[in-house]
């Protein structure tokens, strides 16, 4: 295992770099893994694998129609097929295929959204990804997930290429500090990590808003004794109602965060469930608003609506008030 | 199966068509009639498939992509043994997996189908890894000409060129009526040869209703080295039954009774002939 990565707390990458290197280390041992692109192999971090295994990627050009056709296709002969096109071209132009051709049709294609969220900053809303949970989640057979940190995607692509089911993956640009050291803190999909832990609040956070969630709780504790649970809630579906109903019955207070709009997404999900099992608690759900997103880099979007250690702090203590 | 064997098959599939859409008082007549003749030939004289082989990685595919045919598929598939053909009668009844449009939950249908302008990318990508593989399994896949203004069928068509994939055959159901009006009114996709021989395609014209001209156009596959095939097959929508041929009505037209026995009438007699 040449490719084998290394993750470790000094050498942060982007989730997508280690995509890429996961998928490279996979074809390594594996002629069945391939990589299908719209254009999309630079964005992707494929050059490399491009280069060492250029019978193991597929180019349609731009087009995500048959980008996620072709890979339904590839994927029903046995092919281990990773679709990769920007998450706001692939959940939204390529929509019906995902439905149909990957999810109803059970092809097990493993759908990569590169760049997601606002990760295209100042590109505008064309280039954002806020809707793709709320879409995809509607679709029965699609297991959607958003790593947090470089171990979380390594694990993620690693065991998605073993699960023979659609897969909904997606990945930011940021270097991603990894949450925690602690080996025996597993991935498994379906299962939120619990990354601190606290009584006083939990923030159920997925994705790249896992990292200012663990931030936030820094401060809480450090500077106003508030304890705090941080979950990195990697799988939106299917969600973890197990830990979402001993988290409901140990905190006081949940905050749920993502790089989403605020509708459809994880803190609807998290709503819903508690709301259906009868936990009426002080709960907030942060994540972009309903309306044209301001402009700026990822960092001053994600600043601007609250998403960031500032913002969530904030947020986190005008929600104890309610205790 | 010889010629004359394959013009019986089309005209008793012809009438189980017609007997499962009065079932399920539900279905695409018109298509279905025009399209079955392919069909046919495909799974009778062309695919290497079987209910034996459907799980084998080196079979033929067939993937329909104008899937509200899918009376059509269902009743061959029946015949060539992947299914009873008993289980038809619950044709798009409560809790029967046999719906209105292909689905892989009934033996022998390789893709779920239905929504337009998805067969076509799907076959391509099953093509290229035949490719990649460097086996000699073939894929088709069937068309409606409705269906051709759907624009992911020309990003495929692209992409089978790209790729080079004379192991690809798609087949279209050239018969010149959609559910407003004639194709030609709707969206003129016309000429589809010439667009397709620009993409990159080889293409072939044939009638579509004639077995022997079918059976002639799959046995003359690949048509050119190094490029995906494209029959364009004529065909007549409602062919068999005289007060349904070429009416638009009928595309997804259910038979009173009396219109039923009138059918069956004139395709036993087309039969005796």
């Amino acid at each position: 295992m040449g490719n084998h990565i290394e993750i470790t707390a000094d050498n942060a990458k982007a989730n997508l770099e280690v995509f890429s290197s996961t998928l490279q280390e996979l074809a390594e041992n594996d002629r069945d893994i391939l990589a299908v692109t719209s254009d999309s192999r630079g964005s992707g971090k494929l050059v490399p694998f491009a280069k060492k295994y250029p019978k193991q990627i597929i180019e349609v050009g731009i087009a995500e129609q048959v980008l996620v056709g072709v890979a339904a296709g590839l994927a029903s002969t046995g092919k281990k097929t990773f679709a990769v096109s920007p998450a706001c071209f692939l959940a939204a132009r390529s929509f019906e295929q995902i439905k149909n051709d990957v999810a109803y049709s059970d092809n097990p294609v493993k759908l990569i959204g590169i760049s997601a969220g606002v990760s295209y900053g100042a590109l505008g809303s064309t280039h954002h990804s806020l809707h793709d949970y709320a879409a995809l989640r509607a679709i029965n057979n699609l297991i959607i997930v958003a790593p947090a940190d470089n171990f979380e995607t390594a694990e993620a692509i690693r065991q998605a290429s073993q699960i023979n089911k659609p897969f909904y993956l997606r990945f930011g640009k940021k270097p991603m500090p990894l949450l925690t050291e602690d080996k025996e803190n597993t991935f498994e999909f379906g299962k939120g990590r619990v990354i601190a832990k606290g009584k006083d609040l939990a923030i159920i956070a997925t994705g790249e808003t896992v990292y200012p969630a663990l931030q936030a709780a820094k401060k809480l504790k450090s500077e106003h004794n508030i304890e705090v649970t941080v979950v990195s809630m990697h799988t939106i579906k299917p969600l973890d109602y197990n830990l979402l109903k001993s988290l409901a019955n140990e905190v006081g207070a949940i905050i749920t965060v993502e790089e989403h709009s605020v509708y459809g997404g994880l803190g609807e999900a998290c709503a819903s469930f508690l709301l259906e099992n009868q936990f009426h608690k002080p709960f907030k759900i942060v994540g972009i608003p309903d309306e044209y997103t301001v402009t700026g880099s990822q960092t001053e979007i994600l600043n601007h609506y609250g998403i960031s250690e500032e913002g969530l702090t904030k947020t986190a203590l005008e929600l104890i008030k309610k205790t | 199966m010889n010629t004359g064997e394959l013009i019986e098959k089309s005209n008793q599939y012809r009438q189980k068509i017609l007997k499962y859409i009065v079932g399920a008082n539900a279905g695409h007549t018109g298509g279905s009639l025009s399209s079955i003749d392919i069909i046919n030939v495909l799974y009778n004289d062309v695919l290497k498939v079987s209910p034996e082989t459907f799980a084998s990685p080196d079979r033929d595919r067939y993937i329909q992509s104008k899937g509200h045919c899918v009376e059509a598929l269902f009743v061959v598939l029946a015949d060539v043994g992947f299914f009873p053909e008993d289980d038809l009668n619950t044709l798009c009844q409560y809790k029967s997996h046999y719906i209105g449009h292909p689905t892989r939950k009934v033996k022998g249908v390789e893709q779920n189908t239905g929504a337009l302008g998805h067969g076509l990318p799907l076959a391509v990508g099953t093509a290229i890894a035949a490719k990649l593989d460097e086996k000699d399994y073939r894929v088709f896949t069937l068309l409606g000409d409705g269906e051709l203004p759907e624009g992911s069928n020309w990003e495929a068509a692209l992409t089978g060129a790209h790729y080079k994939l004379d192991n690809l055959c798609a087949i279209i159901d050239k018969n010149t009526l959609q559910i407003s009006g004639p194709t030609a009114e709707v969206c003129n996709t016309d000429p589809v040869d010439t667009k397709f021989e620009s993409f990159g395609w080889a293409v072939k014209h044939v009638d579509g209703n004639d077995i022997k001209a079918l059976q002639e156009a799959f046995s003359s596959l690949p048509f050119e080295k190094g490029k995906p095939n494209l029959i364009i097959a004529h065909t007549v929508k409602g062919k068999g039954v005289s007060f349904m041929e070429n009416q638009v009505s009928w595309h997804h037209g259910v038979p009173n009774q009396e219109q039923y026995a009138q059918a069956i009438e004139e395709l036993t007699a087309a039969a005796n002939n």
